[in-house]
């Protein structure tokens, strides 16, 4: 088991025959992840990298059984496309885009609500680098060969810096279950508490490493349900302690605009929860081996 | 992106925001002239800098005749006005807003904001405007009054009838508070603003309700489709470093350090902000390089980080997901060649073809010192910058 993503996980490209999207979608078959075919209204019909090519995600799922949707969308039509994607029945779509406009996340996660609970789409991101489980698949950009399959769940807001904390991990063999990246937007789709709650739940992780930055209310959040849910233990890092207050750091939500969004105060909130705090971002490696024992 | 007040004001009033009549001025001779052209007797002369807390800073001043006006604009423009808002430098005065003088009866605070938690946008009103949001959450939390709009319906006149209840508004007032609320959700919706904010709204002595002082910022995503929006863009107001870089493409932040930084993802990025702070430096700028950099734009980003005449030193940290290491190192290599760089320069270079990267540092024979960890990246850039100073 792992979380969101397995081997046998039949994957949807949206924006499949674009630059980036082919670019992706190679790189995704050739680690072995199960791409079913894409999305590329107009052209459906074609074939794109010995692939069936949909005019409609609807049409796509109704074909191939998709259940993991990654949308390589440019921003301006990203929302269209995760609305079309919770519409159509896929269960988790990755959002790579960054720069989607802060009222039309609204209006997705929204819309998103118009579902049943047990039928409402996962959505992951965006602004986010996507989700692997290492040795099995990703639907994604990260460089796959970073991760050591194991046993660690990451969740990150920042893509290089998650890459950072698994690169560490994998120099002292600590090895990972399932790394989420949830983005770096300042309305998202899923939040820490989201994916711990997974986590909590997946029974081939037994730590999790969360990794988190100044703006929002979502480390918080974790916190208080670290607090009072979680079994396994958990180490944090937060990025921005140097970060002047009210300057958005190149994320849309990394900005500190009210109490308790600072990296100092979440560090603070999250050691009051009984969290394990990497204390630089180059301790990912040796505090999550200390805190494994 | 930030505006002016009176653009903020120009919008509003689109919406149905009742506001003082009032003009621009760029020279001490037209705001007198915007005096008679308003009439009346008092007047208040506004600078117009991307802050608040511009009366305590000298930028606000009431002014009884022409001569006052006058007076008045010649202090402020081409100014410098310190706020706890702007930074030590503070912001120049380029322009002024001459209004008629209200007559105040009662101050009211009015903000909308993207609240991250509801995911929704948020109306926040208090009976006790004229101070800050923050003074007023601190010293009289209990007048303030909250309403979650939903983004499926937008804002229903019974909310806005709630909130200007709940102030303490006369039962004659209330129309035109709710035409003022709503108007002011309308903009904040159809220009993709991230926040309004009327403070003080003021009830005259007549029983009108008209907006003194207006901020409105808008979602930098938006604005591909905002270019009504865009185009109210001050540069004047801007850090000159960012604007250099930002005109460029390039996702620069400046800060008040001496070791400049090139980084690719905003997280990593931060993160190696705070390393060198730990190590002992202090950060010159954050640059985010971004996905897929082609060596152009590692060129690019040295010009920006050079551009800052305070640099001593500079730390290239990539951790190449997207990226690719040897055209990272390329367009090092030809930044070093192409700019005479002189100051200590140190790459630490992970990720996607990371050999290639090493090998092209290597073989350029140039002074470039690489590391293999963001920790001994952080801790050879600040002995480099110390040993140089």
């Amino acid at each position: 088991m792992s979380i969101l993503i397995n081997k046998d996980t039949p994957v949807l490209i949206l924006g499949f025959t674009g630059r980036i999207g082919s670019f992706h979608a190679q790189e995704m078959m050739e680690y072995g992840t199960n791409v079913v075919g894409g999305v590329t209204p107009g052209k459906g019909g074609t074939t794109h990298l010995g692939l069936p090519v949909f005019n409609t995600i609807k049409g796509a799922v109704a074909e191939t059984g998709a259940e993991v949707a990654i949308a390589f969308v440019p921003p301006p039509f990203a929302a269209d496309a995760l609305m079309e994607a919770a519409d159509a029945g896929i269960k988790t779509t990755v959002c790579i885009a960054d720069g989607i406009p802060a009222q039309d996340m609204i209006r997705v996660k929204r819309f998103m609500r118009r579902y049943k609970a047990e039928k409402r789409m996962r959505l992951i991101g965006p602004n986010c680098a996507g989700i692997i489980t290492p040795g099995e698949a990703f639907a994604g950009l990260m460089p796959p060969h970073i991760y050591l399959p194991g046993r660690v769940g990451i969740i990150g807001r920042s893509g290089t810096l998650g890459y950072e904390a698994a690169s560490q991990m994998k120099e002292f063999g600590i090895g990972v279950s399932s790394s989420i990246g949830i983005g770096g937007d300042p309305i998202n789709g899923s939040s820490f508490r989201d994916i711990l709650e997974l986590f909590e739940n997946d029974p081939d992780t037994d730590a999790v490493v969360l990794v988190g930055e100044i703006g929002g209310p979502q480390e918080a959040e974790a916190a208080e349900y670290i607090r009072d849910h979680m079994t396994k233990p958990v180490a944090a890092y937060i990025a921005g302690l140097s970060a002047p207050k009210g300057r958005t750091m190149g994320h849309a939500g990394a900005i500190v605009q009210a109490f308790g969004e600072s990296a100092q105060e979440k560090v603070v909130i999250l050691k009051d929860a009984g969290v394990t705090i990497v204390p630089t971002p180059s301790a990912f490696g040796e505090t999550v081996k200390e805190m494994l024992g | 992106m930030d505006i002016h007040e009176y653009q903020a004001k120009n919008l509003l009033a689109k919406f149905g925001v009742a506001v003082p009549r009032g003009g621009i001025a760029y020279s001490p001779e037209q705001a007198a002239y915007r005096c008679q052209e308003i009439g009346g007797d008092r007047w208040v002369v506004k600078a117009q800098i991307h802050s608040g807390a511009r009366g305590k800073a000298g930028g606000v001043r009431v002014c009884s005749s022409e001569s006052e006006v006058l007076d008045a604009a010649e202090f402020m423009l081409g100014r410098k006005l310190v706020t706890h808002q702007t930074g030590p430098g503070g912001k120049l005065v380029g322009r002024l807003y001459v209004e008629e003088a209200s007559d105040i009866a009662q101050e009211i605070y009015l903000g909308f904001v993207l609240d991250r938690t509801e995911e929704r946008v948020v109306v926040v009103a208090s009976a006790a405007g004229g101070m800050e949001i923050e003074q007023i959450s601190e010293e009289h939390p209990d007048t303030l009054i909250r309403s979650v709009v939903d983004p499926a319906v937008g804002m229903e006149p019974f909310q806005a009838r709630e909130i200007a209840f709940s102030l303490g508004l006369d039962a004659g007032m209330i129309p035109q508070a709710v035409k003022t609320i709503i108007g002011c959700y309308k903009a904040f919706r159809d220009l993709d603003a991230t926040m309004v904010e009327i403070n003080p709204l003021v009830v005259t002595g007549a029983g009108d309700i008209v907006a003194l002082d207006a901020k409105m910022s808008f979602d930098d995503n938006a604005l591909f489709r905002r270019p009504e929006i865009s185009e109210l863009r001050d540069k004047s107001q801007e850090d000159q470093r960012e604007t250099y870089a930002n005109d460029r493409g390039l996702n620069y932040i400046g800060l008040e350090g001496k070791i400049g930084c090139i980084v690719n993802g905003a997280g990593l990025a931060m993160a190696t902000l705070d390393m060198i702070k730990m190590a002992g430096g202090e950060p010159a700028n954050f640059l985010d390089v971004g996905g897929g950099a082609s060596p152009e734009r590692v060129l690019k980003s040295f010009r920006a980080v050079l551009n800052d005449p305070e640099v001593e030193a500079i730390l290239v940290n990539i951790f190449a997901g997207i990226n690719r290491c040897d055209w990272i190192a390329e367009g090092v290599v030809r930044a070093v060649q192409e700019l005479e760089l002189k100051i200590p320069l140190v790459v630490r270079l992970s990720g996607t073809n990371f050999e290639e990267g090493q090998k092209i540092l290597d073989d350029s024979g140039l002074n470039i010192v690489t590391a293999g960890s963001l920790a001994e990246a952080a801790d050879k850039v600040v002995s480099a910058w110390k040993a140089g100073a």
